[in-house]
Formats: structure tokens, sequence, C-alpha cells
């Protein structure tokens, strides 16, 4: 569910560190080095980079339009391949009997079989197409923040990960204990006693 | 805080986002000033047509979830009084005429769901920026009550008030 979507999930950051001046062109020159590489690893079960909001199939970032006012709007393409299982029984099932003719034995041994299964799967994960799944993304420099539209773990994590690799800057989650920590403005003080707070009964 | 606090403190203060959501419950019911000491814009506030509810005791994890136009709010106190804590709530707020949905988790304070009221049609280049712009602007009022109301809560949550006045309410309130 996009930005866009009528109904939206949101899961917020705290982005902590310091973008190289001027900052537009260091996060443009972020977006640019991992952005979605379509053509690179044909083989790879899983691609994941960067993608304009405006065109996410044509992961190009060409010019400054993912800066829109006051925030920055990209989002986060992963592209998965996955083969159907009865698809890969049915291939394994063919080249096993082929093999298994060619030798002139009455069975294949388990390495034989392991072979040919990932031999079958290499060769089935390069015909498929991947599926893209698209996350956005917006981003206030000013306030250092983030809104991802997902709150998918594996998407979050990946998220993570690349935005850390992409501009040197870490994502922090915010949750309770991270909002209260580092964004509710308390003073040192206050903060210990944060520290020190174990769950109370409500009950009466 | 490096990613190690990070997921220690997650599980560590784990039970904060619950402690939030049933007293953002309790003070919803109770005082009807509150969203507006965050946002003077806002109309009506409420409690949506979700909520859920766990249990952690020694009998293990026991979970009542409570859906509906007209969710019967009675089962809820009812969980509150054997233990439970609020752990998904869903709210609706207005601003002039227009609305927002959504749903918080407690642990994560994810948002999900959220409806914000409709942005312009987009027909042109020039019309998606500015219906981006609006739409981020929208989602930002609706995180900007969360979070105000959330720095109410721990600034309660930790002051020494807690107990003799907060608590003291809410325990009257569910004994009710």
């Amino acid at each position: 569910m996009g930005l866009m979507s009528t109904s939206v999930s949101v899961s917020r950051f705290r982005v902590e560190g310091k973008l190289e001046a001027p900052e537009i062109e260091t996060v443009a020159k972020g977006l640019k080095e991992n952005a979605l590489s379509e053509i690179e690893d044909a083989a790879a079960e899983k691609t994941v980079g960067w993608t304009p909001f405006r065109s996410p199939y044509r992961p190009l970032f060409e010019d400054r339009s993912f800066v829109v006012g006051e925030y920055l709007v990209f989002s986060l393409r992963i592209d998965r391949k996955s083969i159907p299982s009865k698809v890969l029984k049915k291939e394994f099932s063919e080249v096993s009997a082929r093999r298994l003719a060619e030798s002139g034995r009455p069975y294949l041994s388990r390495s034989e079989k392991k072979m040919i299964r990932e031999e079958v799967a290499h060769r089935l994960i390069l015909r498929i197409p991947a599926t893209p799944n698209l996350y956005d993304l917006v981003w206030s420099l000013d306030r250092q923040s983030v809104w991802f539209f997902s709150t998918l773990k594996s998407a979050n994590e990946e998220l993570e990960t690349l935005f850390a690799k992409s501009f040197r800057l870490t994502l922090v989650r915010l949750f309770p204990f991270t909002m209260a920590d580092l964004t509710a403005g308390l003073s040192d003080k206050e903060r210990d006693l944060l520290e020190r707070i174990t769950p109370t009964p409500f009950a009466p | 805080m490096t990613m190690i606090d990070v997921a220690v403190s997650y599980n560590r203060y784990r039970f904060l986002g619950r402690e939030f959501l049933t007293w953002l419950w309790y003070s919803l019911e109770t005082d009807p000033k509150l969203a507006a000491s965050v946002d003077p814009a806002i109309g009506e506030i409420a409690v949506g047509n979700r909520m859920a509810l766990e249990n952690r005791g020694s009998a293990g994890l026991e979970t009542v979830t409570i859906k509906g136009d007209d969710p019967g709010l009675e089962e809820g106190q009812t969980a509150l009084q054997k233990g439970a804590l609020v752990s998904e709530l869903s709210l609706t707020f207005t601003s002039g005429d227009q609305r927002w949905r959504f749903t918080l988790k407690g642990e994560s304070l994810y948002i999900t769901g959220l409806k914000v009221p409709d942005t312009g049609p987009v027909e042109t280049e020039a019309d998606l920026d500015g219906a981006l712009l609006e739409k981020a602007a929208l989602v930002e009022r609706a995180v900007h009550l969360i979070e105000g109301l959330f720095y109410r809560f721990i600034r309660i949550r930790i002051s020494e008030s807690w107990q003799t006045e907060a608590l003291a309410g809410i325990r009257k309130w569910i004994g009710n």
C-alpha cells in the first residue's frame, strides 16, 4: 500500500547523523548509486534498491523530482523471484528420469539429486520474472524524520540497511521507548527516570 | 543508540505502548479537552470500531478483540478489571468537516489502516506534486496528534503523580 492509497500503514523513524552538504545533492547521489538494478543480477532471488515515486518501473534518478516541497519522496523496491514448488518438482522429476536412463543405474545418489535440484532451480530462476514490491517513503530533512509506508518486518529491515548504505545515516525505529528517549524532549533527569520504569498493574 | 540497544529497549519496555493505549482510552473517556490540548483544531475524537486487549497473566497470553461500529466497550472494561491492557486501539477524529481514521498498535506504535480526507484529483504532473504535499500534510496531522498524546502520557508516566493521580483515576474508572 503506497502513500497515495486510500488506506495506508506507517512505520516511523528518526534519522540520526548528518548529511554531507549540499544535502539534496548527497541524497541524489545516494539514490542514484543505490537505485534498483534490473539487469545486473538475473540469477538473484531478490534485488533491492531505490526507485522514483513517479516512475517506479524506471529506476533512474535523472532529476530532482524526488524533492516535493519540504519533503523527499521516493520508494524502496524489492524484486523477488520465487519458483512455484510444483514447477520445480516437475522439472526435477524430468531431469532425474533422464539422468537415470543415461547412467544405466537403478537409482541416483543423494548428492546427485541435490545437484540436479540446484541446477534446475538455477535454470528456472533465470527464466521467471521477478515480482516488484514497492514501498513509499517520505523523508523530512528538517525534522529528521522518515515515514515508511509499510509495517512489514522484512521491508522495514531492508529499508534500514539500504538507507544506512546509501546516505551513511542511521534510521532508528520509533516505538514507545525510542519516542520517549529521543523525540519527546525529555531532560537528562527525566530520561534517567524513563530508563528505570517498570510495568505497573492497572487493575484495581 | 546502537541497533542492539534498540532491540533490547524494544523488548524491555514493550509494556509502555500498552500502558499508553490504556491511558489513552481512559483519558478520551474522561477528559474532553485532551485532543485539543495537542491540536486545537481537532473537533471530536473517539475510539473507532476496533480494540484489542491483552492479558499477560500467569495463565499465559489471553487476547480479547472487540469489533463493530458500536463496539461493546463494557467487554473491554471487564478485561481491564481482570488485568488486561489495550494492545490495539482504533481512533477517529475530525477537524472542520474532515475525518481521519486509523489503528494504533501498542507495542510498535505502528499506524495501520490510516484513512485521511481525500486529496484533490491528479491529472497533471503539477497536480501530483500538490496531491503529494496535501497527503503528507494530512498524514502529518495524524502523526502529530499521536506523538503529542504520547508525549503527554510519557511525562505523566515518569512523574510522581503517576501513582497518586493518574493511576488512581484509571483504577477508579476501571472499577466502575
